[in-house]
């Protein structure tokens, strides 16, 4: 319950806030979000599967969007880094994927 | 994701619920961010060099592109303007062309300086072929325009004795026969009196006799319809 509070809570204050994004960021932020958005689903899936471990969790989140922005970042250092943020988006998505498939597995029983 | 019964050796519970409460709001709140930043820009902004290195020869070729167009257009609307200043001039060109034929096929009234030549015949002495030299020795002179009593005389014209009087292009002529001609007045008029030209000629017939008056404006208002060539065609052109 409090992370979905956190969340909405997140929400609206980006809402309220409305912040710009620094330039040397904005490259990397999609990339974090989606990587976030991984391990959020991962961890629901967890959950549901009985086995989430908070420290798993915290670790995956923080890891999953550090490492997807830094992949980047070093993409964009070698030249590559528009190939490999496609790359990161496109395994990010299959990942979310299954693990979308596995929740609703669980909550529809299909 | 709340546990009411946190599973053994979890030392934090609350403290883990805390992190994860706060990686969360971090995401919704990055999450927003992002969506407005993706809605705001046109992803110019967070675009890549190498993107923006495309974007830029893209619109480079793009631009030229559209010069070479705008060069193209500006060719065709010289061309077509520069045409029509062509075309006004063939136009002028053709309007003064087309006033010369008119007074030389006499389908116009003319107007201008020139004499009126009255060749007075009583005893109806003169003939055709005096009219005839009359005709010729003031074209000869330059006439322009010429008419003689209410006929136009043109290239085609012709006189012809007839039992009721001259005729001049079929029509009956009465005298005293009067010539008008545009030219200029004292080349006409200096012609006339060369010896043994038109006045000598007209007076050695009996009872004739000529008056030249000199004209600063005279109208040859004679008309004369406009007969189309049933056989001449124009050549090229």
């Amino acid at each position: 319950m409090i992370p979905a509070l956190a969340l909405l809570l997140g929400v609206a204050a980006g809402l309220a806030l409305g912040p710009v994004v620094p330039l040397w960021l904005q490259p990397y932020l999609p990339i974090a979000v989606v990587a976030a958005l991984d391990a959020v689903f991962g961890g629901f899936r967890a959950l549901l599967d009985g086995i989430f471990d908070d420290k798993v969790f915290v670790v995956s989140f923080v890891s999953n969007a550090l490492l997807a922005a830094l992949l980047v970042f070093l993409g964009d250092q070698l030249g590559v880094g528009g190939q490999l943020s496609t790359a990161v988006i496109v395994v990010l998505g299959i990942r979310i994927f299954q693990n979308l498939a596995a929740i609703r597995r669980h909550l529809f029983r299909a | 994701m709340t546990s009411p019964t946190p599973p053994p050796g979890r030392r934090h519970p609350r403290r883990s619920q805390a992190l994860i409460g706060a990686l969360l709001a971090v995401l919704g709140f990055a999450l927003v961010v992002q969506l407005r930043t993706a809605q705001q820009d046109s992803s110019l902004s967070s675009a890549r060099q190498e993107d923006l290195v495309r974007i830029l020869d893209e619109l480079t070729s793009r631009g030229e592109r559209l010069r070479a167009e705008i060069d193209d257009l500006q060719r065709t609307r010289d061309r077509l303007t520069g045409g029509a200043g062509q075309d006004a001039a063939a136009l002028q060109e053709t309007r003064r062309r087309r006033d010369a034929l008119r007074i030389l096929a006499g389908t116009v009234a003319a107007i201008g300086p020139g004499i009126e030549l009255t060749i007075n015949d009583p005893a109806h002495s003169v003939t055709a072929d005096v009219l005839l030299d009359v005709m010729q020795e003031l074209r000869d002179a330059g006439a322009e325009a010429l008419q003689v009593d209410d006929v136009r005389l043109t290239a085609s014209s012709w006189f012809s004795d007839s039992p009721g009087g001259i005729l001049a292009d079929a029509r009956p002529l009465s005298a005293p026969y009067v010539f008008r001609a545009i030219g200029d007045p004292h080349t006409l008029a200096d012609a006339m009196e060369i010896p043994g030209g038109v006045i000598d000629s007209v007076a050695a017939r009996a009872g004739a006799s000529t008056e030249v008056a000199q004209r600063d404006r005279l109208v040859v208002d004679a008309l004369r319809p406009l007969s189309t060539p049933r056989y001449a065609r124009p050549a090229g052109d």
